[in-house]
């Protein structure tokens, strides 16, 4: 069974979110709208829904990260969820426990949903084939494979500026190659329909065969960069230096990085976007990091809506069978 | 004991035999075909009408684990499994714990393959110390000992110095050198570069990372004269390398596992922990070009690369999970695929499992011949039967191919005229 299948039922339902490959129009349309309706909620004076109330949402971090971790916490705390914090990277695992121990384990504590991330890409799609079939499993990042809410915040902003798809040309910047927000980044517009998708990296930073995802290769950010209505630059690991990827920093940056002037190349009112955490002076620049263009602070925000949108979606649709049955 | 094997269809791929004959058995060999010789009384009579007789299989790649790794099977558990595959002749490469760089490893390995019955347990030394790839392993005394080739199992020696020195070291004793190409660079990947890595975020295995190594061995083999098998190939490039070796008259041969004849990239999708192998399977033409391949007999021998498993170990994310298919159950039926698909005539695909593996092997087996070990298999190619994990021998029941449904029963297996395997007693 396909990622794509194991995460819908019968009737095509969302039930986890492993990935945005395979998906519909339609499913992805449902995550933006919902998100759309959520996003008020963090402005009123009460940040809360009861929509969760009564669940329990477990965070299972087996790669260190705060920011996801913290706007899949801030959401589901937002739909009244109870939520448990697990960094596994520093505790089962390394005492030799399986994934799946840990796994059972976890569900033996009466748990709703699994928020997963892990350095392996698949992972998370192994839970969702293993858990019980009352549990929800987000992907909040697989190895390279997907991060597919960041994918859909992402889009989620995008839409939010610039609702016509159809007429978009959208370039992503940087280590594509190793970037699981790129591919479902890259999923997710051009299954929304978006007029072209561009990828714009030295060809070691770039995956073989990355054409069959459906984007349009550029080398040189001044081709790649020209007429485009949206910029996403992607955040560049340290790691690559040593790993023979790339000669330096500098000369990255001098090459690829988001600067002004090449800002200029975009359309007039392109916005500029980055998963975060940014690294100033090696894929952008910092006056264009907090310039007017910039949505970088906004996508933050948009992630909550957008987590919110997802939790209760998949949630919604595991509860519905038994509804039904009732 | 005296046998009589009777009405079977006889195919003998070395003596080009293919004719419906009885075939007779007296004190392990092969006493002769068709009218029985002078005076031969059968004790025992098998009745092969319909059925297929043959060389029994020679497999050149079969990890039975044993030494070391007996939680995942044994050589006693894995001989039934071969037994029931028709399977007489293993190869079981020197990457076992301990390596096989020593004797007394060669030795515990025949004593347990002994004791076990059923297969003949064929071992290859270590090509370097501990296949370290740094020092030379005691090939001479690997030889005396009783191994019928060298190599370094999954490993590729990375120093062209010293896979130099040991290609010409295992030449002085006349041993073959297997080697299985992958650069260790190059090959730290899960996945074949291709469409579905790129898509699932898995690191690539280039196909360089299985040619380089070729085209860097090929041109030691040209200078040296030496006899080298590569095994396991993966790629349409890989078995264009090794036809223009072959053209060219270099003591070259090769061999592919069957899973990769039937399986690419595409197999991997949702991330299915069973297609995890190495070298990995890889895109569709190369399927197509293998097949080519072996029926161009460019390769010349089809093996199971039997690795059995453990639950545990693919049971987790894909990357966490170990390379390898358990094969030995399934290498007949599936090859036999290959000649019912018209890939290649009968006879010479069971060239490929008997004939070809005993000659890049340099042994006198894996034929019919009057005189030869009465090693045999026999089987009814039209039994249909479905592979689910209860149906195999094996220990391990790591196959992504549990729910085919295939064509092809072992009936009876022969170990040197004894039965070590009955399906049924239609005798």
């Amino acid at each position: 069974m396909s990622a794509a299948n194991l995460q819908l039922d019968r009737q095509g339902r969302l039930l986890h979110f492993l990935t945005v490959e395979g998906l519909s129009r339609r499913h992805l349309t449902e995550i933006l709208d919902t998100a759309e309706s959520l996003r008020g909620v963090a402005e009123r004076r009460v940040k809360k829904l009861p929509t969760l109330h009564g669940k329990t949402v477990v965070n299972l971090f087996f790669e260190a990260s705060t920011r996801t971790r913290t706007t899949f916490e801030l959401a589901a705390k937002r739909l009244s969820a109870d939520v448990l914090n697990l960094n596994i990277a520093t505790s089962a695992t390394t005492k030799g426990e399986s994934l799946l121990d840990t796994l059972r384990n976890i569900e033996a504590m009466q748990c709703d949903m699994f928020v997963v991330r892990h350095p392996q890409s698949g992972a998370a799609e192994f839970m969702a084939r293993h858990v019980k079939p009352h549990i929800a499993v987000l992907n909040a990042g697989d190895g390279c494979h997907a991060h597919p809410t960041q994918g859909m915040l992402d889009a989620f902003t995008i839409r939010r500026h610039k609702p016509d798809f159809p007429s978009l040309q959208v370039a992503i910047v940087g280590d594509i190659l190793h970037s699981r927000v790129a591919r479902s980044l890259i999923h997710a517009l051009n299954i929304l329909g978006a007029g072209e998708v561009r990828v714009i990296a030295p060809r070691t930073l770039l995956p073989a065969w990355v054409e069959s995802l459906g984007v349009r290769v550029f080398h040189s950010p001044q081709a790649g960069l020209r007429e485009v209505d949206v910029i996403v630059m992607l955040r560049l690991q340290r790691e690559r230096m040593e790993r023979a990827l790339l000669p330096t920093e500098q000369e990255f940056f001098q090459q690829y990085g988001l600067t002004e002037e090449r800002l200029a190349l975009a359309k007039p009112d392109a916005i500029v976007m980055h998963p975060g955490p940014i690294n100033r002076g090696v894929e952008i620049d910092s006056r264009v990091a907090d310039g007017p263009r910039s949505v970088i602070l906004e996508q933050v925000t948009n992630g909550i809506a957008v987590r919110m949108a997802v939790m209760s979606i998949t949630l919604g649709n595991h509860a519905r069978p038994l509804e039904e049955d009732a | 004991m005296r046998m009589a094997i009777e009405g079977g269809r006889v195919i003998d791929p070395a003596h080009q035999t293919d004719a419906v004959t009885d075939l007779f058995i007296a004190d392990g060999r092969i006493a002769g075909s068709g009218q029985p010789p002078a005076g031969f009384v059968p004790e025992r009579r098998i009745d092969a009408r319909d059925r297929i007789v043959c060389p029994g299989l020679i497999d050149l790649c079969a990890r039975p684990r044993e030494p070391g790794q007996e939680h995942k099977a044994t050589i006693a558990s894995e001989a039934r499994a071969a037994a029931g595959g028709g399977i007489t002749t293993l190869v079981c490469p020197p990457d076992t714990d301990p390596v096989i760089d020593e004797p007394a490893v060669v030795e515990l390995i025949r004593r347990r393959a002994k004791a076990a019955g059923r297969v003949r347990v064929l071992t290859l030394g270590a090509l370097t110390h501990r296949l370290h790839g740094e020092r030379l392993a005691e090939m001479a005394a690997l030889k005396e000992a009783g191994c019928v080739g060298v190599g370094d199992g999954g490993r590729t020696v990375a120093s062209s110095r010293v896979l130099r020195r040991a290609l010409e070291y295992a030449a002085t004793f006349d041993l073959t050198v297997f080697l299985t190409p992958l650069d260790p660079e190059l090959g730290h990947g899960l996945a074949h570069e291709g469409r579905v890595a790129t898509r699932f975020g898995l690191p690539g295995i280039p196909v360089a990372a299985e040619t380089g190594v070729i085209a860097r061995d090929l041109e030691l083999i040209r200078d040296l004269g030496v006899r080298v098998h590569f095994g396991r190939l993966s790629s349409a490039r890989a078995v264009e390398l090794v036809a223009r070796a072959q053209e060219e008259g270099l003591s070259v041969t090769a061999d592919t596992a069957v899973h990769h004849l039937y399986l690419s990239e595409i197999d991997l999708s949702g991330f299915d922990s069973r297609c995890h192998v190495l070298p990995p399977l890889r895109g569709l033409r190369d399927l197509d070009a293998l097949r080519t391949g072996l029926a161009e007999g460019v390769l010349g021998a089809l093996c199971s690369d039997h690795q059995p498993h453990e639950p545990d170990a693919k049971q987790a994310p894909f990357g966490d999970t170990e390379p390898g298919i358990s094969g030995l159950d399934t290498l007949l039926a599936l090859s036999l695929r290959l000649a019912r698909d018209g890939i290649l005539p009968l006879s010479a695909l069971l060239a490929r499992l008997t004939w070809g593996p005993a000659r890049i092997l340099g042994l006198d087996s894996g034929h019919l011949g009057t005189g030869a070990l009465a090693d045999i298999c026999v089987f009814d190619p039209d039994a249909e039967w479905r592979v689910e994990a209860d149906a195999l021998r094996s220990r391990g029941h790591n196959s992504p191919f549990l729910g085919w449904e295939l064509h092809g029963q072992v009936t009876h297996t022969l170990l040197e005229g004894q039965v070590v395997y009955a399906r049924e007693a239609r005798e």
